[in-house]
């Protein structure tokens, strides 16, 4: 079977989850979609899962209600044991690329990580994946009797409901005890588009020149083009923006339709966190800046000046 | 305690990525310490210079001759010494993760540092899969660190925002821009780092050998329109750029 393990959160089925059934149905690999959900209070998600796959095996369990490297490790390994996967899906996020090489150890498989194209060849996986600070696109085999693969958010298409639903069943579970201990934990909510979904992106760099200029240009704009809102690290690290807002090598992936890019200079570490935006459309002083290598429209000017004309004319 | 930092040699980050036959080709490359092993590099000096009983800090890598360059800045900032386990055969992250593992207990550490993400393969995995193979936690993406007696505090990213944490040590740790600055080696101690122990070690002791194949690489650029408007008249500007993305690229409504 091929095993996907949800992505939720809130109570909801991600988007994730749903690309990467899209990607088990594409690859060619046969065998049941399997979703296991792992987490408290998931029958929703139990439910939406249900929609879209063969089968749900849900562990609704106390033990579960925070996500754990190890727990979530040591309970996808034992259902793809249990359930003879020959190929094991998790989200190519933050937490899903921290737990899927335990899974890949424990099942002595091999890995191919946060991978954009999966097709098999034989009895071979290939995968496309992109290295290089996502500068090159790499083809990659691996051939096993079981396989990990993360996904990449935003590869694949969300699969629709299918006709009929699937069977769901509870699943017990041999857990070991968690060894990290949470002490603290700040979320950081936006009542905005989320990045990995928006059509459309307002990015603000070093270039804004201050919190009050982001709120006011960046946040303006993207309130006028209906746009979710990034930021660099440089933005971050200056304590201007929150963490979920930074696009790039250590930031979010993102693939929108329009990129706009206010007082950004464009770092390879920026790039490789939206270089494969369809438009990318950058505002700065610098004619030189490397932002202007990739962008497909470029303003030469201060963003002080700039921007408030465009919020305007976005009125007209 | 003894730390082992993982050390990997990667093209500058500013480096001209070429292909030739299918393949990344390195040859006239700057070949540099990966920035988020100098992190690691960094915060195991930070954490005996902070007090914390360090006894030893080793660092280790694998790959070919020239690696020794990267391992020789590890000890020029200031690691104790250096293991070099040196093959031509690349290892993918769940490969390397068999000699770190090995490495690690016959080192007898008890703190592994390893770059969050790897600057060549955009690789997320060795952390993780050195401590399963060990049967250790890991902490990713930390911020902030503090080591008192055999405990390990900090903060660190995850999906939604950031947790502090505590967890009893043997731990793996890894490492990301922001948890510290790291320091450029001064010309007396590159000079120190010479006479520092740099001991190789030859692959086959670890039976690791790579699980992925790599079939072909490609680079796929997309090719930009490059259209650049003057902002010496900030309205005209901006309505010129309205108009193409409302009329030509159709992005906007
Ligand atoms: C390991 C590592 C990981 C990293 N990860 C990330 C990451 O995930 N995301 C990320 O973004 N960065 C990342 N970085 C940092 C990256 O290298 C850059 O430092 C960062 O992206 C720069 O941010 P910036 O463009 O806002 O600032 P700067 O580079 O300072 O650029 C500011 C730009 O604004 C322009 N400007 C100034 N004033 C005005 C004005 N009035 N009007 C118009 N333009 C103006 C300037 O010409 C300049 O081009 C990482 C670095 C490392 C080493
Ligand atoms: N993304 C990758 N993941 C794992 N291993 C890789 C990756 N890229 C290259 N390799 C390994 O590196 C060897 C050659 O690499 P290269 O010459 O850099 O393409 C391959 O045989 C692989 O073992």
């Amino acid at each position: 079977m091929i095993l996907i393990v949800a992505e939720h959160a809130s109570g909801q089925l991600a988007k994730a989850t749903l690309e990467m059934v899209t990607a088990a149905r594409e690859s060619g690999r046969e065998g049941p979609v399997t979703v296991l959900v792992l987490g408290q209070g998931v029958a929703e998600v139990a439910n939406a899962a249900a929609a879209v796959a063969e089968q749900v095996l849900v562990a609704d369990l106390p033990a579960l209600a925070r996500y754990d490297a190890e727990l979530w490790a040591a309970a996808t390994a034992q259902i793809a044991r249990e359930g003879e996967a020959h190929t094991v899906l998790i989200g190519g996020s933050r937490s899903g690329r921290e737990f899927a090489p335990r899974v890949a150890v424990k099942l002595d498989a091999p890995y191919l990580e946060d991978v954009i194209a999966l097709r098999a060849n034989g009895a071979a996986l290939q995968a496309q994946r992109y290295t290089y600070l996502a500068r090159v696109t790499e083809t990659v085999e691996a051939e096993a009797p079981v396989t990990v693969v993360t996904v990449k958010p935003g590869s694949f298409a969300p699969a629709p409901p299918a006709g009929a639903t699937g069977e769901q069943y509870d699943v017990e579970l041999d857990l070991p005890a968690p060894r990290v201990e949470v002490t603290g934990r700040s979320v950081e909510k936006t009542n905005r588009v989320a990045l990995t979904e928006a059509d459309v992106i307002v990015t603000g760099g070093r270039g804004v020149g201050s919190p009050e200029n982001f709120t006011a240009y960046v946040e303006g704009l993207a309130d006028r083009l209906g746009a979710g809102v990034g930021a660099t690290r440089a933005v971050v690290d200056a304590g201007w923006r929150p963490y979920a807002e930074q696009v790039g090598q250590t930031g979010k992936t993102v693939q929108p339709k329009a990129y706009v890019a206010l007082g950004v200079s464009g770092a390879v570490q920026h790039l490789s966190g939206m270089g494969k935006s369809k438009y990318i459309i950058a505002i700065n002083k610098d004619a030189e800046a490397p932002i202007f290598k990739v962008a497909d429209y470029g303003i030469v000017g201060d963003v002080n000046q700039i921007v408030p004309a465009l919020i305007e004319a976005t009125r007209k | 305690m003894k730390i082992l930092t993982l050390v990997r040699q990667v093209p500058d980050a500013e480096a001209r990525v070429k292909i030739s036959g299918g393949q990344v080709d390195l040859e006239g490359a700057t070949l540099v310490m990966d920035g988020m092993d100098e992190y690691g590099v960094e915060e195991a000096l930070r954490l005996r210079e902070g007090g914390a009983a360090v006894e030893e800090i080793v660092a280790l890598a694998t790959g070919p001759k020239r690696v020794e360059d990267a391992l020789r800045t590890a000890l020029a900032m200031g690691v104790d010494r250096a293991i070099h386990v040196e093959t031509d055969q690349a290892l993918d992250p769940i490969a390397l993760s068999r000699v770190v593992a090995q490495v690690a207990q016959a080192e007898g550490v008890s703190l592994i540092l390893v770059g969050g993400q790897e600057a060549d393969w955009d690789s997320q995995a060795l952390g993780a899969a050195t401590a399963e193979r060990l049967g250790w936690p890991q902490l990713t993406w930390t911020n902030e660190l503090a080591l008192e007696g055999d405990t390990l505090t900090g903060r660190h990213d995850v999906d939604d925002g950031n947790e502090s944490f505590r967890v009893p040590l043997p731990a793996v740790v890894t490492t990301q821009q922001g948890l510290n600055e790291p320091r450029y080696p001064t010309l007396p101690n590159i000079m120190k780092a010479k006479k520092k122990e740099l001991r190789k070690d030859t692959l086959d002791a670890y039976g690791a050998a790579p699980t992925v194949r790599v079939v072909g690489s490609d680079i796929q650029t997309r090719a930009r329109l490059n259209k650049m408007i003057d902002g010496k008249d900030p309205q005209a500007a901006a309505a010129e750029l309205l108009d193409l993305l409302r009329n030509e690229a159709k992005v906007i409504a």
